[in-house]
């Protein structure tokens, strides 16, 4: 390509994308300055036309352009998701729970991709995954509860440990300190016999059946390998690389885990991605989150509309919600605000705080009756007659 | 946290830039816009602290836009309200 071209090209005030795909198509003929000038100039035109115009209500516009083809999703659907075994919500309740920047997601998942030298061998990949995978202290062993001399004994088997690669020691030490800690249970003493591979726990109320009995459940079921929120993983090789799929959600946990790919991993918990990742990733999570269940069904919206949500909701530095608890309840107008949900209480508090509307906001003015400011309304003409 | 980690090196991270003095100038006359104006972010963002910002900076976030390829955002460093 002329490097004259290509100077202007870079120089002008298009998008990286146009100017990208301008240079690709251009590159491959032969162009006489002329024939540039006039692809220039209809590409400004062109330009021109995709753009925004002043004054256009793009809010209302993407609430639109969302909202319609929203009717037309599953009201209920709870999908095997195509992706291995593990269930997530999706359709209109997904939507809804994106909008409302929920602290939690109804199911919570991960996408775990793991580095190079993990990703291409299945054995290691296994490895990663039971460092993630919460097991119980049960999996490891026989648990008997012993009525006669009042204690829990738990006998572990050496294969399994080997196995899952953690040693004896280890979950000897960490069950004990994980009932404490997690299950808030504290009367017991216990007592490891690594020799024989038994761990023995004694309620510290012997004459209660009733304890023992909490003891052990808390014995069976305390976590003494992987990471506790995350209830299950399944591996799965997709385009040559092994990928980790789990039930629960933990994304700092997961990121200390070794040979897990900090730069790909993610979860579907917006929250959590903004809390670990920054608001700026939370933003990009509400896109690709609200994308991919529009496209799941099949439904095309445009980026702009999704990006103009996600944009509003994370203006403050932190996910709001869609509604009365964040965007919607703090707009500056009284009557604006009394006009979404709740209006008598709005009204009463305003009263009370002598709040005052200036009335520059779009409800505000249909609701009084005055133009609004917005299209052709927010345009101030005089003409000067000429005669 | 392990060391390797850097909350810039994810793929859903934008790049992150501290703007000077003179820049924020130019880039509020341009759009002729008042500081409070900007969008925000914490002072305890993991993106914020990786950068080391400090309160009342703006920063510079060149996002992957899906339309247009690349695209400038700005935010402005306010500290995190007391809940």
């Amino acid at each position: 390509m002329n490097p004259e071209f290509e100077k202007i090209v870079d120089e002008a005030d298009l998008p990286v994308k146009t100017k990208n795909d301008l240079k690709k198509h251009i590159s491959d003929h032969k162009i006489s300055e002329k024939q540039f000038n006039e692809i220039m100039e209809r590409i400004f035109e062109e330009y021109g036309k995709t753009r925004i115009e002043p004054c256009e209500a793009v809010g209302i516009i993407a609430a639109q352009s969302i909202g319609e083809p929203g009717t037309q999703m599953t009201m209920r659907t709870f999908h095997y998701a195509g992706v291995a075994e593990i269930n997530v919500t999706l359709g209109l309740p997904r939507l809804i729970e994106i909008m409302d920047a929920r602290k939690s997601p109804s199911t919570p998942t991960m996408t775990i991709f793991l580095e190079e030298d993990y990703a291409n061998n299945r054995d290691r990949a296994r490895e990663v995954s039971w460092q993630i995978e919460a097991a119980h202290l049960h999996e490891f062993g026989d648990i008997k509860t012993d009525m006669v001399d009042m204690h829990v004994e738990v006998v572990l088997n050496k294969d399994v440990c080997k196995k899952r690669k953690i040693s004896v020691d280890e979950i000897m030490e960490r069950a004990p300190k994980k009932i404490r800690d997690r299950g808030h249970y504290r009367d017991f003493e216990s007592e490891a016999d690594p020799d024989h591979l038994k761990l023995f726990f004694y309620p510290k109320d012997m004459e209660s059946y009733q304890n023992l009995f909490t003891l052990a459940e808390h014995v069976r079921n305390v976590i003494v390998q992987g990471i506790d929120d995350i209830e299950r993983v399944v591996v799965r090789k997709e385009n040559g690389e092994y990928i980790l799929y789990t039930e629960g959600s933990n994304l700092k946990g997961v990121f200390e885990v070794e040979g897990v790919d900090t730069s790909r991993t993610r979860t579907n918990n917006i929250a959590e991605i903004s809390e670990v990742l920054g608001i700026e990733a939370g933003r990009n999570a509400i896109i690709d989150e609200a994308l991919s269940t529009l496209r799941e069904q099949g439904i095309e919206v445009d980026v702009r509309h999704i990006m103009l949500v996600a944009d509003m909701m994370c203006m403050e530095g932190e996910v709001k919600q869609i509604g009365r608890h964040g965007i919607a309840g703090e707009k500056e107008s009284v009557l604006s605000r009394a006009a979404f949900e709740v209006t008598v209480n709005h009204l009463l508090d305003a009263a009370v705080a002598n709040e005052e509307d200036i009335l520059e906001g779009v409800t505000e003015n249909v609701i009084v009756g005055q133009p609004i400011q917005l299209g052709t309304g927010d345009v101030k003409l005089i003409a000067k007659r000429t005669s | 946290m392990s060391t390797k980690f850097s909350v810039i090196g994810h793929m859903m991270v934008p790049d992150h830039q501290i703007m000077s003095v003179e820049e924020v100038d130019d880039l509020l006359t341009s759009y002729k816009i008042t500081r409070d104006q900007l969008p925000k972010v914490y002072h305890d963002d993991p993106s914020v602290k990786e950068i080391g910002a400090k309160i009342n900076d703006v920063i510079r976030i060149v996002r992957n836009s899906q339309t247009a390829g690349r695209a400038e955002a700005y935010r402005q460093v306010v500290k995190r309200p007391k809940k």
